[in-house]
């Protein structure tokens, strides 16, 4: 079965190309999804990819959040199927209320454009699934904001709960315990700094990203994180 | 009979929570020594939102603002923010 994936654009979207090939790549189908629009029916998978929505104006993700799509968003994930932000769709997952915690300015100030080394910490992810604990990626960050802040007693449940899905193996920005991606109680949601989309192909320098996107499909074809599955797991 | 709705000033200022480190604060900080200055510490950086709105009395308008301000000028996550109500100036 072929994955069909929706890749969901906002004004000042600038990565959706990139997804969209990189997936199609990959044997999926993929089609843009403009943030306009109250419905995401007929996808197996909904990407929110990176760039700038609605100019990161007031905070990165925060007008973004009240794009129509968004609810559309909410019920897809509530319904369990796989939604995965790149870098600003994070930044719009975490405003949403889809994922825990925020992204704050970089740590320095420094708008990071460089590859990174990351660590799958959990394999349990729709972005991680069958991927070996410790597997090392080599994938590009691209951001100003991408400091991942949240309180303790979060941090706590992000760790019992197996839900950081990826660590900086060099903490580049400042981000707390290392976090580069972390995903909701029921695994379906998952939000991520770097960009695998940037890291499919020998020309691009990586094709580490390929391990995630793959990950992804095979996430989308197994179809939605059943409840029971989600209660054993949350 | 209804009260005439008045329009009421508000400023919504939105800073960093306690102990949320503050990157821009703290290069501001670091950049004042090259003004000569000493003992300039705790630098906060924020932001700051002036608005009209029009309600029945303060009190309404206070409860209107304090939505704005908490459902999307401030992250709850890692802000918070203060909001002040005023009467417009009369034009």
């Amino acid at each position: 079965m072929t994955a069909r994936v929706g890749v969901v654009i906002f004004p000042g979207t600038n990565c959706e190309h990139d997804a969209v090939l990189a997936v199609e790549r990959l044997g999926a189908s993929a089609d843009l999804v403009w943030h306009g629009d109250t419905t995401v029916g007929g996808y197996d998978a909904l990407v929110l990819p990176g760039g700038f929505a609605h100019g990161d104006y007031l905070r990165p993700g925060a007008i973004a959040r009240f794009s129509p799509v968004m609810e559309a968003v909410g019920r897809f994930a509530a319904d369990g199927g796989p939604v995965v932000g790149i870098c600003n769709g994070f930044q719009v997952l975490t405003e949403a209320g889809l994922l825990p915690g925020a992204l704050q300015k970089n740590r320095g100030l420094r708008f990071l454009c460089t590859d990174v080394t990351v660590r799958v910490e959990s394999s349990t992810s729709v972005l991680t699934t069958g991927v070996p604990l410790g597997t090392e990626l080599v994938i590009p960050i691209n951001h100003f904001e991408g400091n991942y802040t949240c309180d303790e007693g979060t941090l706590a449940r992000l760790r019992d709960e197996d839900r950081v899905v990826l660590r900086y193996v060099d903490n580049p920005n400042g981000s707390v315990d290392g976090i580069a991606g972390v995903c909701n109680e029921a695994r379906n949601v998952v939000g991520l700094m770097p960009h695998p989309e940037r890291a499919s192909d020998p020309l691009l320098g990586s094709v580490d990203g390929i391990v995630l996107l793959s990950a992804l499909l095979r996430s989308a074809v197994a179809g939605p994180v059943e409840p029971s599955v989600q209660a054993t797991v949350a | 009979m209804a009260p005439t709705p008045a329009s009421f000033s508000v400023l919504v200022e939105v800073r960093l929570r306690e102990g949320i480190a503050d990157p821009q604060g703290a290069t501001i900080e670091r950049a004042l020594p090259a003004l000569g200055l000493s003992g300039v510490t705790g630098v906060r950086a924020g932001k700051s939102f002036r608005f009209s709105i029009d309600a029945d009395d303060e009190a309404a308008a206070l409860a209107q603002a304090t939505v704005v301000a908490d459902r999307l000028l401030a992250n709850p996550v890692i802000e918070e923010s203060s909001v002040t109500v005023s009467p417009a100036a009369q034009p």
